[in-house]
């Protein structure tokens, strides 16, 4: 074993960049369907790379113990990866981030500890304070880590349904928040101005878990795609955050990769909703709904339908455009959709489908449901391709879309999805809406397309309706 | 001076790499946004590099046991995402008409 041991710091950092050009290789190949498999796969490489090189530096001991250590958590990781529904995708996500964020949270801790009780340990001789890197670094780290853990733990909840997924609001809470950042602020200060004291540290993780509680908490569903996009970005900053403690490039690189990734992502979600992170984080959607002019746009014009007539509209129709939203993923209607769409396009019916960049509870969630049921990435069309399609299209079938197609975004103020971008499938020939009632979505605010004089409601629960519709078009 | 340099070199790579990664991703198209993100959080246990030299170089028992949560929550982070990554991608096919 000692034959392999690196003792020359030189030749695993030379490793360690090969790592970080793996990382972004592997990055780079995510951009495309074709090569995003085998992306993944080298940035896998690069990570088993940057441990074995850390497994073989010299000082290293306790191996047993690392490697029990690794394969316990491999196990867990296989199994929840492995065995997990893919509609449960979206808490998995938040939950793997919350375990980068604790994991940082630890290590800084670790470092931390082993640093102060050294320092205190040479006091007789000379004591040497540890330098203001290593300090703001661990507060960093533990501040972060510990706001990534919580945030995605409520976040998990809420996903996983035990939690409740209506945005948690009470007086005082912008006041409440702001004060738990002080406070975390102020152990950050203490951490940095006197180490020695290691509780402040522990301090400020559980003030930071705290803040991790309370900013996620008042976060509705229908926003849980930048909450987990944000989550994601914090997770990489943790790392960094624990690379600048124990000085390490490879962490610092991939690190804050990921943070860019995250915020990346953020920027995209917060766009296609046309609100800011701040009004995500502190403001407030949904609160009221307006009855009286919810009546005046409904009275009388809404026509229901039936599966059979929309099967006999379906027959007659050379392009069908599905737009999927939550509603689907929670009705489990992708089956049925998947269904339907053979059976059209065995009769040469042309069939595409409209994802809204926030459809879903986590950023692309439509189209991992979507090709999950074997339905070919080409014809999943992202909002700018598919709405200079809609005039040319015969059908439109909505399935657990409110918000993300309702007209009045297009309008220029006055409700909360004003400017929101939105797929125009009102410009469609004929409008089919799957729904279970008139109920307003997240925005609560009611939906003129429903009235529209080419629109169908379909009223039902999405999964049955779906169903009946793929008996009534093979009997049609 | 020898750590302000070593300071302002690593906060050198700090800043690049966002950059990079900035620009990497991106180009990422939405269809893959979740993939991405599962994809990207796995590089994120990166942690595990900091776990095993907690571990492996600690002297203090505590920053042993607090190592050693840290590598198994790490290690959770990246075999389970690079896998459920996997997954996911395997899904994503062009089918012939």
């Amino acid at each position: 074993m000692s034959a392999l041991v690196i003792s020359n710091p030189v030749l695993s950092n030379t490793a360690y960049l090969v790592a970080a050009v793996l990382f972004i290789a592997g990055l780079k190949g995510l951009s495309h369907p074709r090569t995003a498999v085998r992306g993944n796969l080298v940035g896998a490489v690069g990570m088993l790379l940057a441990v074995v090189v850390t497994l073989l530096q010299q000082g290293i001991m306790s191996f047993e113990l690392i490697l029990l250590g690794m394969l316990a958590g491999a196990v867990i990781g296989a199994v929840l990866a492995l065995k997990i529904q893919m509609t449960a995708m979206p808490q998995l996500v938040g939950l793997f981030n919350g375990f980068g964020g604790v994991a940082s949270v630890l290590v800084a801790g670790a470092v931390f500890y082993q640093a102060v009780v050294a320092m205190l340990g040479a006091a007789g001789v000379q004591a040497v304070a540890p330098g203001l890197q290593f300090t703001i670094a661990t507060a960093s780290s533990g501040l972060i880590g510990a706001v990534t853990f919580f945030g995605s733990l409520v976040a998990f909840g809420k996903l996983q349904g035990i939690v409740t997924e209506k945005p948690v609001r009470y007086p005082g809470e912008q006041v409440v928040k702001v004060l738990v950042l002080l406070l975390t602020i102020f152990f950050g200060v203490l951490v940095v101005l006197e180490p020695q004291q290691i509780n402040y540290f522990w301090y400020l993780a559980a003030a930071g878990s705290l803040l991790g509680v309370l900013l996620v908490m008042p976060i509705g569903g229908a926003d849980m795609p930048i909450v987990i996009a944000l989550l994601n970005s914090y997770s990489g900053l943790a790392a960094a955050a624990t690379g600048f403690v124990l000085s390490n490039n490879i962490l610092i690189i991939a690190g804050s990769l990921v943070g860019a990734s995250g915020i990346i992502l953020t920027r995209i979600m917060c766009r296609a909703m046309n609100r800011s992170l701040a009004n995500v984080l502190f403001g407030g959607v949904g609160a009221v709904v307006e009855s009286a002019a919810q009546d005046d746009i409904y009275a009388g014009k809404v026509k229901a339908t039936s599966a059979e007539e929309v099967a006999m509209i379906l027959k007659s129709a050379q392009r069908v455009v599905f737009v999927p939203g939550y509603g689907m993923a929670v009705a489990r209607a992708q089956t049925p959709v998947r269904l339907l769409t053979e059976l059209m396009e065995k009769d040469g019916i042309e069939v595409e489908f409209g994802i809204h960049p926030v459809a879903g509870r986590m950023p692309g969630h439509m189209n991992v449901l979507l090709a999950e049921e074997n339905i070919s990435y080409d014809k999943l069309r992202e909002m700018d391709q598919i709405n200079p399609a809609f005039p040319a299209t015969d059908v439109t079938i909505v399935l657990g879309a409110n918000d993300v197609v309702n007209p009045i975004a297009r309008e220029a103020s006055g409700s909360p999805i004003a400017g929101m971008p939105i797929l125009d499938v009102d410009k469609s020939r004929t409008v089919v809406v799957i729904k279970r009632s008139l109920a307003p979505g997240f925005a609560g605010i009611p939906n003129p397309l429903f009235a529209a004089d080419n629109t169908l409601m379909l009223f039902s629960d999405g999964k049955k309706a779906m169903d009946d519709l793929v008996t009534a078009y093979k009997d049609a | 001076m020898a750590e302000s340099l070593g300071f302002v070199n690593i906060l050198t790579i700090f800043v690049l790499a966002i950059f990079v990664g900035n620009e990497v991703i991106t180009k990422v198209p939405p269809i893959l946004h979740t993939p991405l993100m599962s994809g990207s959080n796995a590089i994120s246990g990166i942690t595990i590099i900091g776990a095993i030299l907690a571990v492996g170089t600690g002297r203090e028992t505590l920053t042993v046991v607090l190592g050693m949560a840290a590598l198994i929550c790490a290690t959770i982070n990246v075999v389970g995402g690079f896998l459920v990554t996997h997954r996911m991608l395997k899904k994503f096919k062009k089918f012939k008409k």
